[in-house]
């Protein structure tokens, strides 16, 4: 399995992308999309809304178990992948492309700090 | 928690990789590919599941199929030799303990089939009922002989390179011992995917040979999550998912596969008087019209009120519709009755469709 070096990682199996000084993208890992098995539905809110870090922005379900999405930043949602409404199985084709999740304009930056880099997560799933 | 049991398959699923959970006390395989490419290659071609944690209990001797009539749910004295049929196991107030097959194999010679998670309930009910003047004897070879379930459309094909010509006169619902590396194997034209297919009984000696060889042969092997899904697409019921003791066959929808016009059968009282009154609820199929998938335990609404609730639910990769089951009030069980489960946060609309949801094409 992959795990990009220029993402940041969550223990919930979260990875977010920086794209600007303010705006990151965020999906799960392959790690977390092959635990699932086959995606079926995701759900994801819509832009405007307000998510906090920890807390839960949306649902994720394979044949075998709905999970709950737990965004890594707060923000506000700029764009959700419209894409995963009809074709949930981006998730595991392409966890860190297609496969992504939700657009956010980040409320603070110095909330980045406090995550996981591909190395640090790598080692945390070891433990696992 | 205790230990988990292991069939004698198990370290073979594991030197393969496949995924293992817990299963009503068992260590079993998952899955070995994707549930999606296992539902294909057993829609499609064949796929091969270790079902050794089912049970299997041989009742024999003179008044053996008296005996098994009076506690299955019909009259297994009337049935050839060489033949299954499938029914359900009730308790005197004609809850159900389990749905099982049984086979006659000889003139006082009989196979009953419980679930994984059954073996213990099956095996004591049996043993209450069965007389104590030595004309019965049961004995439980669940430990002694493992169980293959083979399944689809080039099931009969492919094992045929394994069991020969013998193969050919075992017509559906039929089982015979066919000899396969010298050893005499009970081999069941029957299943439970809705496939055409085979469940086999070789000794816990020589099924992992059997294994290597179905392997050899194309045979795919494949994990519970996909028989889950399998089983669901043709309306076959889970034993602890869809039905229970708190549950009676006319309730679950299997009117069909009872005989309850019987003197010595045990819940025949229960029964008939169930059949005069009717049920209040019963089992029905639905299919999601909104967004999202049913599961086990969510409630079945009116769209206000709770009616009822999801005994199975799951996606469908053959039909590529969201599908389920789950009891509601008869009221609500014609075709086409509009239902509404509740997803989590959501009320999602549903219809009650016609089971099963997938047949086989007639070969």
């Amino acid at each position: 399995m992959n795990y990009p070096d220029d993402l940041k990682y969550t223990k919930e199996h979260e990875w977010l992308r920086v794209e600007s000084e303010t705006t990151v993208v965020v999906g799960i890992t392959e790690y977390a999309a092959d635990e699932l098995g086959d995606v079926v539905f995701v759900e994801l809110p819509d832009a405007g809304t307000e998510v906090s870090a920890m807390g839960v922005f949306g649902e994720i379900e394979s044949v075998k178990a709905v999970s709950e999405l737990y965004s890594p930043i707060s923000g506000k949602v700029v764009e959700r992948n419209e894409e995963l409404d009809d074709t949930p199985e981006l998730v595991n084709d392409s966890a860190y492309g297609e496969g992504w999740m939700i657009r956010v304009e980040l409320s603070d930056t110095s909330q980045l700090d406090g995550l996981m880099s591909a190395a640090d997560y790598q080692e945390f799933l070891g433990t696992l | 928690m205790s230990e988990l049991l292991t069939t004698p398959l198990h370290r073979t699923h594991v030197s393969m990789r496949a995924r293992m959970v817990p299963f009503s006390g068992w260590d079993m395989p998952v899955q070995y590919a994707t549930i999606l490419e296992e539902v294909d290659t057993v829609r499609q071609r064949a796929g091969m599941f270790d079902v050794s944690h089912m049970g299997r209990l041989f009742v024999s001797g003179t008044g053996a199929g008296k005996f098994v009539s009076r506690v299955f749910s019909s009259d297994v004295t009337k049935l050839r030799r060489g033949r299954a049929k499938y029914g359900v196991t009730c308790n005197e107030e004609g809850g159900i303990i389990d749905d099982n097959i049984v086979y006659r194999l000889g003139e006082d010679r009989y196979l009953y089939v419980p679930n994984a998670g059954n073996r213990e309930a099956v095996s004591s009910w049996l043993h209450r009922w069965a007389p104590s003047d030595g004309s019965v004897e049961i004995d439980d070879a669940s430990d002694r002989l493992a169980m293959i379930a083979i399944q689809g459309p080039s099931a009969r094909e492919l094992f045929a390179k394994v069991a020969g010509d013998a193969l050919e006169k075992i017509r559906p619902f039929r089982i015979a011992p066919v000899d396969i590396d010298g050893e005499a194997v009970l081999v069941a034209r029957t299943g439970y995917t809705g496939e055409d297919g085979y469940e086999i009984m070789p000794s816990v000696e020589t099924v992992v040979s059997i294994w290597n060889s179905l392997l050899k042969c194309g045979i795919a092997p494949c994990g519970l999550a996909s028989r889950d899904l399998l089983r669901l697409e043709a309306a076959f019921l889970l034993h602890g998912n869809d039905m229970d003791t708190s549950v009676n066959p006319y309730e679950a929808g299997l009117d069909k596969f009872i005989d309850v016009d019987r003197d010595d059968y045990i819940p025949g009282e229960a029964l008939r008087r169930i059949r005069d009154e009717g049920a209040d609820r019963k089992l029905v199929g639905f299919e999601m019209v909104g967004r999202g998938i049913a599961r086990h335990g969510y409630d079945i609404t009116d769209g206000t009120n709770k009616i009822g609730e999801v005994t199975s639910g799951s996606v469908s990769f053959t039909l590529d519709k969201n599908i389920g089951l789950g009891y509601v009030p008869t009221d609500f069980s014609k075709l086409d009755t509009k239902l509404w489960i509740q997803i989590r946060r959501r009320s999602v609309e549903a219809v009650v469709r016609p089971l099963p949801f997938y047949s086989r094409r007639a070969s």
